[in-house]
């Protein structure tokens, strides 16, 4: 198993970002963690980097990566994982660049880092990276600012930066939610080739079933902070077994807000919104259940 | 280009030219006394063109001495506010990217500094240390400092919830290398229009200094100590404190101008709301 998260607990102050999640990813393996806004994924994502902003704080869990727990890890141990083991594609490209500089430093700055290349070499590592990505004048574009290039090329880049250094764990936030449909379309073919190419673990944040139907092996949903269910992408998109799984896979209404959890939860977090809320649906947390084959659900139902 | 920013570069120009060629522009020695033509009013007023802007009570040139006097208050100027942001920013810079206790102790250490009056402190510096150039910069860079570690830090408590920081703290750059790589060159423009700023306060603090005779050593011309000595036969020669005076008003004013107008033009949201 190349990671296994346990018992991820992650809050925010009072507030409880991420609850008690757990999940694993093998070698090669693609997990989609869908959920919509303020359900806890991005941190989930950032929790894997350590990187969960302030002042929010990994409070209790496990997160081993390579058999090597990540928690205890010092800020000098986690610098060196960080771009060289594990890489991160962000949300906004024009924002995840710096203003300042022209592509073609601060892309090299992770080859610089962790390969120990000059920029001179790390420039060209780019320019053989950029052109297989489709841009069809890397070395012009590294002499380019950030705010010169289209959204398809700046979030190009960014996932160039996320290749160069030939990571084993690629965290993609949402890494096309900026981008119109049509580059969206254009990037995720992109980031499918590369990765079937380069068979990076991938852990895939976003709030879209197309996506995850299309890139994902195994799919964990988040509601809440809480990981009410995962399983295969097949089973979850046939097969949706949690309440809240089924209304997004059928594209069903739902009434009222996510609730925002402020201490451990003693409820199910979806009760109020669910079709088939019990009794005891406000009175316990439901633990996770096994219901089939790599299928986890947390609901009273079963 | 706008006004503001071309007043305050005009002026600048014109100061940095007189202190640059004092040496040659002027008719003589600004030091050399002459008792036999002393309070010489301006050529305008009837005086002679030996002394385009008359004498003191020494019949020492004015416009000499006002040419010279530039000298110092641009090294002044360049000098103190260099060395202030050299302290002040990695200040500002330490304090806003890591936050917590160590930006508390530091802004703490920054609010008690700010609290002592300036012009006191600036004082009573100079009566520690006594007179002289760089003992005026010292005192100038140890008031101020502070105003680049404040103005600064804010700056970064902004920039560091930028994502291209956390994009490279995902690549795996370390606090120092992001501090000095990735925001430092984000706050260039502030800080070319802080020191511009600043620069206005060195020259009026410098020119206080000097009135009150803690500034530069006596035999170094200063529009302060040129306003004190004026001071005394203000009446029968009003030029004598007013000339240094105007070039006083001028370069501060000239230098706040420029502050201003660079303002107007790096700062993207001023130029947004001055475009509406």
């Amino acid at each position: 198993m190349l990671l296994q998260v346990k018992d991820l607990t992650v809050r925010y102050g009072e507030h409880v970002a991420v609850w008690d999640a757990g999940f694993t990813l093998g070698e090669g393996e693609v997990l989609g963690l869908v959920g919509e806004s303020g359900a806890g994924k991005s941190t989930v994502g950032r929790a894997l980097l350590r990187l969960v902003p302030e002042p929010g704080r990994i409070v209790s869990g496990a997160i081993t990566f390579k058999g090597r727990d990540l928690l205890p890890l010092s800020e000098a141990e986690l610098r060196a994982l960080r771009g060289a083991e594990i890489a991160l594609i962000p949300q906004d490209p024009l924002a995840a660049l710096n203003p300042a500089f022209r592509i073609g430093l601060q892309a090299t700055d992770a080859l610089a880092l962790h390969r120990g290349l000059s920029r001179r070499e790390g420039q060209g590592v780019m320019a053989r990276l950029l052109a297989r990505m489709g841009i069809p004048d890397p070395e012009d574009a590294l002499r380019r600012y950030p705010h010169e290039l289209s959204g398809g090329m700046r979030q190009r880049v960014l996932i160039a930066i996320a290749f160069s250094c030939g990571p084993s764990l690629l965290i993609a936030d949402e890494p096309t939610t900026s981008l119109d449909v049509t580059t969206q379309a254009q990037i995720l073919r992109l980031l499918a080739g590369l990765r079937s190419e380069t068979g990076v673990a991938t852990c895939f944040i976003t709030h879209d079933l197309g996506i995850v139907a299309h890139l994902t092996h195994r799919v964990a949903i988040l509601y809440a902070g809480c990981l009410v269910e995962q399983a295969p992408t097949e089973t979850i998109l046939a097969a949706p077994r949690h309440p809240y799984t089924r209304a997004l896979v059928r594209s069903l209404p739902l009434d009222g807000l996510m609730p925002a959890l402020r201490e451990s939860p003693r409820a199910c977090p979806f009760s109020h919104r669910c079709p088939e809320r019990m009794a005891i649906c406000d009175t316990a947390h439901p633990p996770v259940k096994t219901v089939g084959a790599g299928h986890q659900v947390a609901c009273h139902l079963y | 280009m706008n006004s503001k920013l071309l007043g305050g570069v005009v002026i600048g120009l014109l100061l940095c030219l007189a202190a640059l060629l004092a040496p040659w522009l002027t008719p003589r020695d600004p030091n050399r006394q002459d008792l036999s033509a002393i309070r010489r009013p301006p050529v305008w007023m009837g005086g002679a063109w030996d002394h385009p802007l008359g004498t003191d009570s020494l019949g020492r040139d004015l416009l000499s001495r006002l040419l010279w006097s530039a000298r110092v208050a641009v090294v002044v100027a360049i000098g103190a506010t260099l060395c202030a942001a050299v302290i002040g920013t990695p200040v500002g810079l330490v304090s806003g990217y890591f936050r917590g206790r160590v930006d508390t102790i530091l802004m703490r250490v920054v609010d008690v500094w700010m609290s002592i009056p300036a012009v006191l402190l600036a004082i009573a510096l100079m009566a520690v240390l006594g007179v002289g150039l760089l003992k005026v910069i010292l005192a100038i860079v140890l008031v101020d400092w502070t105003r680049f570690a404040r103005v600064i830090r804010g700056e970064v408590l902004a920039l560091r919830e930028r994502e291209f920081v956390e994009a490279s703290r995902a690549i795996g750059l370390g606090p120092f290398r992001i501090m000095a790589e990735e925001l430092l060159p984000n706050l260039v423009p502030l800080l070319i229009v802080l020191a511009s700023l600043e620069m206005a306060i060195a020259v009026g603090v410098e020119a206080l200094l000097s009135f009150v005779g803690l500034g530069v050593e006596a035999a170094v011309p200063s529009w302060g100590s040129m306003i004190a000595e004026g001071r005394g036969y203000l009446l029968v020669g009003w030029w004598g404190m007013t000339l240094p005076m105007l070039a006083l008003v001028v370069t501060v004013v000239g230098f706040n101008l420029l502050g201003e107008g660079l303002r107007e033009r790096l700062d993207p949201r001023l130029r947004t709301e001055a475009a509406r």
